[in-house]
């Protein structure tokens, strides 16, 4: 049973999930901040960093201004009843999407690579990124991040195995490359990041399962025991590489690890790390039974 | 705490160090990778004024036009190291001061802030709230058309505009120390002894 959609209404309820998403931080990433903060020795660039960045947050907050200029690429992840029509939900995005751009909520981000024209408005192809998932709940649950071009581009793949950095094809070799990406991010990706890693599947979905990580919340804990070892693991060690907020150096590299896996065919074992900046912008809206949640 | 004036000299550049924190103020530049190319393709005259003894921001804003005024909404800096090979070349020919950006740059950056007498200031990457209240005022933009927003030559006004500098004109750079001793720790980690 689909839910009844009044597309006027809907269209409105994911503006407001847009500008939730550009101008605030979940508690979540706040606290995880706030906590990195404590952590930091006095008088450091790491912490004045850490401290500016929360009173930014509360700036953005208060302003109802973007935390930050690069509102990136807009990906949704839309869970949807049967019968739902996401051709119609595609369109109401899509207007939402024009509304926040036209009212500088966000960044008009979207460019030709052929023509390197700007589209304006935020939409092209795969602009909006949406991806669709039927489920058989009755609620529909719109999962919005807004991703930006510094952090992805130090996110990327490796191929196990790997010899230059002894990693096998197995758990202890995903632990190597991930600490090789990172330390080979350094700053770059506006530190202290969050990330999410993809084992197995084909390229794509190995890049789809890490980037479907970065929708969990920070104080979860992985269902699988060897996987919720390695987030922890890793977690800790990466923040022993010293790089710190904007690599300046300092105790905080990271403020989360989180691992998922896809299967794979024999021959390949690829690893994705999708690296996530501080400014860990992600928000979800929940309708059901004509109750809307924003989370 | 060093207030940095615009425009500036070399001679004020050059008493910089890797670490000191400055507060600018002054009119300076926005450009990135569009920008850059065309600096360096087209070798525009018009831009000349702008830049000489001024500073380039790496930044592509979030604006608004009000009763035909442009403001800037959200104005942290992005990626500094694409602009990589063309920095150098662009600092010497319109005789520019020093770049704001994030994440430092290269070797080729280095030597042309050594050569030239110019400085890397980091800004906080993601400060776009706070950095924008520093943006007093949007002078002009520049090839808003062709290049949209983010990547448009906005000339703006800035008070207090905090930044650190990571990369001197003595061959210094925080950017390079860090990695150093990250990279130590990170064969630690993938290559232990056993």
């Amino acid at each position: 049973m689909a839910i009844t959609i009044d597309e006027a209404t809907l269209e409105s309820q994911i503006y407001d999930l847009i500008v939730l998403a550009s101008t605030d931080l979940s508690p979540d990433v706040v606290r995880s901040i706030e906590e990195a903060q404590k952590h930091e020795d006095d008088g450091t660039p790491a912490k004045s960093v850490l401290g500016m960045l929360l009173r930014n947050v509360d700036a953005a907050r208060e302003n109802r201004t973007p935390i930050c200029q690069d509102t990136g690429t807009n990906i949704y992840h839309v869970h949807y009843p049967a019968g739902q029509s996401t051709l119609q939900l595609r369109k109401i995005i899509e207007r939402a999407t024009e509304r926040a751009t036209e009212e500088s909520i966000l960044r008009p981000n979207a460019v030709d690579p052929v023509s390197g024209k700007n589209s304006g408005n935020n939409l092209g192809t795969e602009n909006p990124f949406m991806h669709f998932e039927e489920w058989e709940e009755e609620r529909l649950k719109i999962d919005l991040m807004l991703k930006g071009g510094g952090c992805e581009n130090v996110s990327g793949q490796y191929k196990l195995p790997d010899s230059d950095l002894d990693a096998g094809r197995d758990l202890n070799g995903v632990y190597k490359v991930v600490v090789d990406a990172v330390n080979s991010a350094q700053g770059l990706g506006c530190a202290p990041g969050i990330i999410g890693v993809g084992i197995g599947g084909d390229r794509a979905t190995s890049h789809l399962t890490a980037k479907k990580q970065l929708f969990r919340n920070l104080d979860d804990s992985n269902p699988e025991p060897e996987l919720a070892e390695m987030e922890t693991r890793l977690y800790k060690d990466l923040n022993s590489l010293g790089i710190g907020p904007m690599g300046f150096g300092g105790k905080t590299t990271v403020l989360g690890v989180k691992i998922g896996t896809a299967h794979r065919v024999p021959a390949s074992y690829f690893v994705s790390i999708a690296y996530m900046c501080w400014a860990y912008r992600r928000h979800s809206l929940t309708i059901e039974n004509g109750e809307v949640i924003y989370d | 705490m060093t207030e940095l004036r615009l425009p500036t000299s070399e001679e004020v550049v050059r008493k910089l160090k890797v670490g000191d924190e400055v507060h600018i103020f002054g009119t300076m530049i926005t450009a990135r990778d569009a920008a850059h190319k065309f600096l360096i393709e087209e070798r525009p005259d018009f831009i000349r004024p702008y830049l000489e003894n001024s500073l380039i921001y790496h930044c592509g804003p979030v604006v608004k036009k009000k009763n035909g005024t442009w403001s800037f909404v959200a104005a942290g800096p992005t990626t500094s190291i694409r602009e990589e090979p063309y920095e150098g070349p662009v600092m010497k020919e319109y005789n520019v001061r020093g770049v704001i950006g994030k994440g430092g740059m290269g070797d080729k950056t280095l030597e042309a802030l050594h050569d030239q007498g110019g400085v890397y200031l980091h800004a906080i990457g993601g400060l776009a709230s706070l950095l924008a209240q520093s943006v007093k005022e949007v002078k002009e933009v520049f090839m808003l058309e062709e290049f949209g927003v983010p990547e448009a030559m906005w000339v703006i006004e800035v008070e207090n505009f905090p930044a650190v500098v990571t990369m001197d004109s003595h061959r210094k750079s925080i950017h390079t120390e860090v990695k150093s001793k990250s990279t130590e720790q990170a064969q630690r980690l993938i290559h232990p002894v056993t």
